[in-house]
């Protein structure tokens, strides 16, 4: 297998972009991505697109063709292909980028992330969201999707110490980070009382523990580590790639609490770079709900199951905490378009290790983690990724 | 949602019509047809279940899908089946009433309506039992 490296990376501001269609979102992100590695676009060999469900958000299918066409790629007839595993789409979308590199069947990669939410109308895209879990056994009896984390709350809180006000302090961070993020969807800091006091979802999510519907799209650009140098002076070696799979339905899995699919992927991951908890200088966490973060951080292992609300409310996940999560603002402040988040996760992460993520900047920043949840964690995969 | 996606599984949202295995005993609801335990030497036969079990976490919706919109807000529950399996659904009780470990019984209600002209959907709730 060879090493893999980032070379470029790209991504649209996040949030209703009610001028942009899905075309325009991936081309500008596309083309970001591009500019940044110096790149031009007839050395692209293969394309890797993440996308939940265009089908239903635009009723456009056969969008790995569509984005190589409109890349102005049609005539150099590359393979462009869509991945799909719901929220995780873009995470996916990555990996394939880099296996593919890996395995030496291609050299330059781009891994694209683009989701176009609102151009139905709102209940239409929570329906088709509710459609990552299983739609005849969960979301036909009436579930929601925040219903789902919603009854992953309720079991948790009922066997750990975790308040209210500490899942609320979730929100509040993310806020704060997307606050300093310049592409965040939400650029205004909040409070414990924002979230107490806005309209309850599903008991006892309210919105403000619930990640917005938002359009964006992200391209990011892999090659071997040593072609990288030939396109940037800061490439990111990508040191760990996992995947893991778990029960579609929430109610199926061993623990409702803890994502057995996070835990799997997380440990590969962490052998694969052959790396501890404390080599990990921030990560992109997959906070669709707060509830999500509080057990992603436990899952991949930063700290004991039971004990991420104090941790949280500790400051420890905040900028300079022991373990800084979701820089970026995560999906809850920087915005969750579906596809494209994975890929976002990745831009974030390249960001701070190249020491441009400006007012959110980890001091020296070596390595990274990103984790990307599809469902209610039937699907995660984790990228470890570190300075060279 | 075409008639014909709803009346196929007729029998297991009405009827509670699921699958057990004779080699290792284990209960499927929602129906599997492959023992994910005993894998090729598992013998699947039907099994209807005797709709008990308890409540094993919940939530009570207030911000539905289109066609749950009319019901809120209503509680959702994930139960566990006394023959082991667990699922999710609605439990018609008050949204203060429903607690983790409070036992209930299935019944058959009306779950959502398909638009203003579209087909009822009938299949399992639940109730407390006193
Ligand atoms: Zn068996």
């Amino acid at each position: 297998m060879r090493d893999v490296a980032v070379i470029g990376v790209g991504c649209t501001t996040f949030g209703e972009k009610w001028s942009s269609g899905f075309r325009e979102l991936f081309i500008e992100a596309g083309a970001l991505a591009l500019e940044d590695a110096q790149l031009s676009g007839e050395k692209i060999d293969a394309m890797y697109v993440g996308n939940m469900s265009a089908g239903r958000f635009i009723e456009q299918e056969h969008i790995g063709a569509l984005i190589a066409d409109y890349a102005g790629l049609a005539t150099h007839h590359i393979p462009s292909t869509r991945v799909e595993a719901a929220c995780a789409s873009g995470g996916l979308a990555f990996r394939q980028a880099v296996i593919a590199v890996a395995s030496g069947m291609e050299d330059i990669v781009v891994a694209a992330g683009v989701e176009k939410m609102t151009d139905v109308e709102p209940g239409a895209s929570t329906d088709t969201l509710t459609g990552a879990a299983d739609r005849e056994w969960e979301g036909f009896v009436g579930a929601t999707f925040p219903g789902l984390y919603a009854m992953i709350a309720t079991d948790y809180m009922h066997r750990y110490p975790l308040t209210r006000e500490q899942l609320a302090q979730v929100a509040v961070k993310n806020h704060y980070n997307g606050a300093r993020n310049p592409i965040a969807q939400y650029q205004q800091e909040i409070t414990i009382d924002t979230v107490l006091n806005s309209t309850m979802v599903a008991e006892p999510l309210r919105l403000f523990d619930c990640s917005p519907i938002t359009d964006g799209a992200a391209a990011v650009i892999v090659a071997p580590l040593s072609r990288a140098r030939e396109f940037t002076d800061t490439p990111i070696r990508v040191l760990a790639s996992a995947q893991a799979s778990d029960t579609i339905t929430l109610h199926d899995r061993r623990d409702i609490s803890t994502l057995d699919a996070t835990v799997a992927a997380g440990q590969r991951a962490f052998r694969m770079a052959k790396l501890a908890h404390k080599d990990i200088d921030m990560v992109e966490v997959h906070d669709c709900f707060s509830i999500a973060e509080i057990c992603a951080i436990e899952d991949l292992g930063f700290c004991r199951k039971g004990e991420a609300g104090k941790f949280t409310a500790d400051g420890e996940t905040a900028l300079g905490g022991r373990i800084p999560v979701n820089t970026s603002g995560g999906l809850k402040a920087c915005g969750h378009p579906v596809g494209a988040t994975g890929i976002k996760q990745v831009y974030e992460i390249t960001q701070q290790l190249r020491n441009d993520a400006g007012k959110r900047q980890i001091d020296d920043a070596k390595i990274g983690m990103t984790h990307n949840v599809g469902g209610t964690g039937a699907t995660a995969v984790v990228h470890i990724l570190g300075r060279c | 949602m075409t008639v014909a996606r709803f009346w196929r599984k007729i029998p297991q949202r009405y009827n509670m019509i699921g699958t057990r295995c004779e080699n290792c005993g284990r209960h499927f609801f929602p129906p599997r047809t492959f023992c994910p335990d005993c894998r090729r030497s598992g013998r699947i036969v039907d099994h209807k279940f005797a709709g008990s079990g308890e409540i094993v976490t919940y939530t009570v919706i207030h911000t539905a899908n289109e066609q749950f919109e009319a019901f809120t807000p209503y509680v959702l529950a994930i139960v566990k089946l006394d023959e082991g399996p667990r699922m999710t659904a609605q439990i018609v009780c008050r949204p203060d009433e429903v607690k983790i470990g409070m036992r209930v019984k299935s019944v058959f209600r009306r779950i959502a309506t398909d638009g203003e002209s579209g087909i009822i959907h009938y299949g399992t709730k639940f109730v407390p039992v006193k």
